[in-house]
């Protein structure tokens, strides 16, 4: 990208400067002397409700009115076992976060109806929004599912069921290697493969460079519905007080956001974007939703949802070769320097990988919940973008017969290849 | 914080105790054993580390972490030999007459290391105290109720009508007392009879009854065992089951019985939600006196099932030394608490372990 880093933060900061300076000069209505304020005095303006809202909170605490209420009420206790691993043969870990608005103290353990004793690896008494690791020594056997249940001191119980109980992958070269292999296979190698149709559509008439723009808005369609459904699916597993919703407002919205201010770095706000900026906003669309992908193929393994075929691997090169299309169809009119073509594979294809490492060892709803919706997100503006683009440069419009077309077979392609992949 | 708010909780309880015209000085100390009793809830364990069952050694995991609290005012180890005869009087036709004050209170007991369970108790205490009399004593049993919902006493063996404890039902802040003659002998149970039964019933409300026969048994190191079960999480199925309430406590502590001796233990049916619970001997047999009402009919097994409200006296002699375990048969009661053990001992004082029993 044209972008530095250090480009980046000077305009930042000078677009802040501009901000003040429109403030410090616009007069507040009916306050005309607002101008004369002093720099320090607009401190004290600003803090002055900041200051009030904590005090307010101090009383608040301090003498609390709500406790009447509360007293009535029995402590409402919420806890989220996040995943259980198995690092080896006779010990199951148990990773739990207390999601709930108040402590919770776990107090004993129970595995397939058994009081079983633990390890813990912090005070039982586990504070809200925090995390605890319970270690047990427990036969567990290969391929069955196991039952968790946590019970707390005032009785209640918190379960988890192991489908199939598997060992843990374990953090050495072979387990990188596998999902180093994977991700190449089935994100990096597909998207460059995709990348060469371009010289393809260098070739064709301008009515069929639409329609596989078009197309690409099917395929890029698609995927925002697949991966926003994964952002549900996942953030069903968030712990309640994480806010899952607010979660993924922020990841979409975040990167609609996000990308647009990228997007109009470095250039003219009048003129339109260009062709390449699009077709890499594509690839870091294309990169997020993949990083989600590695995430849920890499945690699937690791939890022993899923089982690593070669079937798994082609469908997932197939359906992942139709997003270097689209990463290439925006530039069909232009004439890039070849480099760009390997800096937009790995933007989008590498992300498969570092997804796959990080969810075979951490994998963590919240986290994974926050990328799937920045992917989706990302994917969004590649489709604003994308439509925009298509529309100003093709006076019959978005929609003709041909366009339609091209829009419902990326998606029909995108069906079919995914297909593949749930097996 | 927490205290404060629990404490402020049992003073509106309270409230209705003094209602009933119970003494300030009861009040204060239901109190302050509740203040204690939550400081203990506050501060839960503070370790995880593992400690092993003295049973299952060190060979497995199974079992509960950390121990129940023996400082807390019920210990599980004391009610198994403890029997509660009420207050004696001989009437002047030369009848005696036995007198105990029943008060049911709502506390938080503990079922299993750290964790608490909202009950409604007799005395403060699940199971209710063991209230033991001979074959035609007079009994008086003034009940007040100080908790939070109506309840009655409902006992088992044969009374009038009136005295059955289903009508009247006792309103909290209420008294009443029930009267009538002890029969027939045998062992028997008492628990509330107000609807909804089975959450009156699982909550905490039961104990056991035992009437001897007028010509006593032959001397033994006796023992009270209720199976009873709490569901913890009040989804109809128990997470911890028990003999006296707390899991696994005599796998932590095993009952010491000397080699040899006649040990007798009164068992008692009470667990809810589960149509059956049994009991199970290793390495000896016993013989069971059903429903302890007949002295000379009985079976050796080492295995027996019983229904809710079952009981029985089981009576054996441990003819090796070490561990004897015993448990439910239901693995999965077992597994879930309801497992201990007998530590067969030689040359045991009459005194020790569970003391020998001798009728007078």
């Amino acid at each position: 990208m044209k972008v530095h880093p250090c480009t980046l933060m000077s305009d930042h900061n000078t677009e802040k400067d501009t901000v003040q300076q429109t403030m410090a000069q616009s007069p507040i209505s009916g306050h005309p002397q607002a101008k004369r304020t002093s720099r320090t005095n607009r401190w004290i303006l600003g803090l002055f409700p900041v200051a009030l809202l904590a005090g307010i909170s101090v009383l608040f605490l301090r003498n609390d009115p709500t406790a009447q209420f509360r007293a009535a009420f029995p402590p409402v206790e919420e806890l989220t076992i996040e995943r259980v691993s198995f690092p080896e043969a006779g010990i199951m870990r148990v990773h739990v976060v207390n999601g709930g608005p108040e402590s919770v103290t776990i107090a004993q353990v129970l595995v397939d109806d058994a009081y079983w004793q633990f390890k813990i690896d912090r005070d039982p008494t586990v504070p809200r929004l925090n995390s605890a690791t319970l270690e047990l020594n427990y036969p567990w056997v290969e391929g069955e599912p196991h039952l968790i249940s946590l019970i707390t001191s005032t009785g209640l119980t918190f379960e988890y069921e192991v489908a199939v109980a598997t060992e843990s992958p374990r953090l050495n070269a072979q387990y990188l290697t596998i999902f180093g292999l994977l991700g190449l296979y089935a994100g990096v190698v597909p998207v460059l493969l995709g990348l060469l149709w371009y010289p393809f559509l260098r070739r064709i008439d301008r009515k069929w460079v639409h329609f596989y723009l078009s197309l690409t808005l099917g395929l890029l369609a698609f995927l925002l519905f697949d991966t926003f459904e994964h952002t549900l699916e996942t953030s069903a597993m968030v712990a309640e007080g994480f806010e899952a919703v607010g979660l993924i407002a922020l990841g979409i919205l975040g990167a609609v956001v996000g990308l647009r201010a990228i997007g109009q770095l470095g250039r003219d706000k009048s003129a339109p974007t260009s062709g390449l900026t699009i077709a890499y906003m594509i690839a870091i669309g294309i990169g997020l939703h993949n990083l989600g992908e590695g995430l849920a193929i890499g945690a699937a393994y690791a939890l022993g949802e899923i089982a690593l075929g070669s079937f798994l691997v082609i469908g997932f090169a197939l359906h992942n070769t139709t997003e270097g299309l689209a990463i290439v169809a925006p530039i069909a009119d232009k004439r890039p320097a070849l480099w760009n073509f390997i800096a937009m594979g790995m933007i989008a294809g590498l992300p498969t990988i570092l997804g796959a490492w990080a969810g075979g060892f951490s994998y963590s709803p919240i986290t994974a919940t926050f990328f799937l919706a920045l992917g989706a997100g990302a994917i969004l503006q590649v489709i604003i973008e994308v439509s925009k683009l298509v529309q100003r440069s093709w006076p019959k419009g978005l929609f003709t017969p041909l366009n339609a077309m091209g829009l419902i077979i990326g998606m029909v392609i995108m069906y079919v290849t995914a297909l593949m992949v749930t097996a | 914080m927490k205290a404060e708010k629990l404490t402020r909780r049992d003073w509106l309880k309270l409230g209705a105790a003094g209602a009933a015209g119970l003494s300030g000085a009861t009040i204060l100390d239901l109190a302050s054993r509740g203040g204690a009793r939550n400081a203990l809830a506050a501060h839960g364990l503070t370790s995880g580390a593992i400690k092993h069952g003295a049973v299952l050694g060190h060979q497995q995991d199974m079992g509960v972490v950390g121990t129940t609290a023996t400082q807390d005012d019920f210990d599980p180890g004391t009610f198994l030999t403890h029997f509660d005869y009420g207050e004696v009087q001989i009437r002047s036709d030369g009848r005696t007459v036995r007198h105990w004050d029943v008060v049911a209170v709502d506390r938080d007991i503990q079922i299993a290391p750290g964790v608490w369970f909202p009950a409604w108790t007799y005395n403060g205490q699940v199971p209710g105290p063991t209230f033991r009399c001979t074959e035609g004593d007079i009994l008086r049993v003034e009940f007040t109720n100080a908790g939070s919902h109506p309840h009655t006493i409902h006992f088992h063996g044969t009374h009038p009508t009136e005295m059955d404890g289903v009508e009247p039902i006792v309103q909290p802040g209420e008294k009443f007392t029930y009267e009538f003659e002890a029969k027939p002998f045998g062992l028997h149970l008492y628990h509330c009879h107000t609807m909804p039964l089975k959450r009156h019933i699982h909550k905490g409300l039961y104990g056991t009854f035992i009437v001897d026969p007028p010509e006593g048994r032959e001397p033994a190191r006796e023992m009270v065992m209720v199976m009873n079960a709490f569901d913890s999480n009040l989804d109809t199925e128990n997470e911890v089951y028990a003999v006296n309430t707390a899991a696994f406590y005599h796998n932590e502590h095993p009952i010491r019985v000397g080699v040899n001796d006649l040990c007798r233990v009164y068992l008692v049916n009470v667990t809810e939600f589960d149509p059956v619970n049994s009991f199970h001997l290793h390495a000896g047999m016993f013989r069971v006196y059903k429903t302890g009402t007949q002295m000379d009919r009985y079976e050796l097994t080492d295995t027996i099932m019983m229904c809710q409200g079952e009981r029985h006296i089981l009576e054996f002699n441990l003819e090796n030394p070490g561990s004897h375990m015993f448990h439910a048969h239901q693995s999965e009661f077992a597994e879930l608490g309801w497992l201990g053990a007998f530590e067969a001992v030689e040359n045991l004082a009459a005194d020790e372990g569970a003391p020998m029993h001798s009728y007078v």
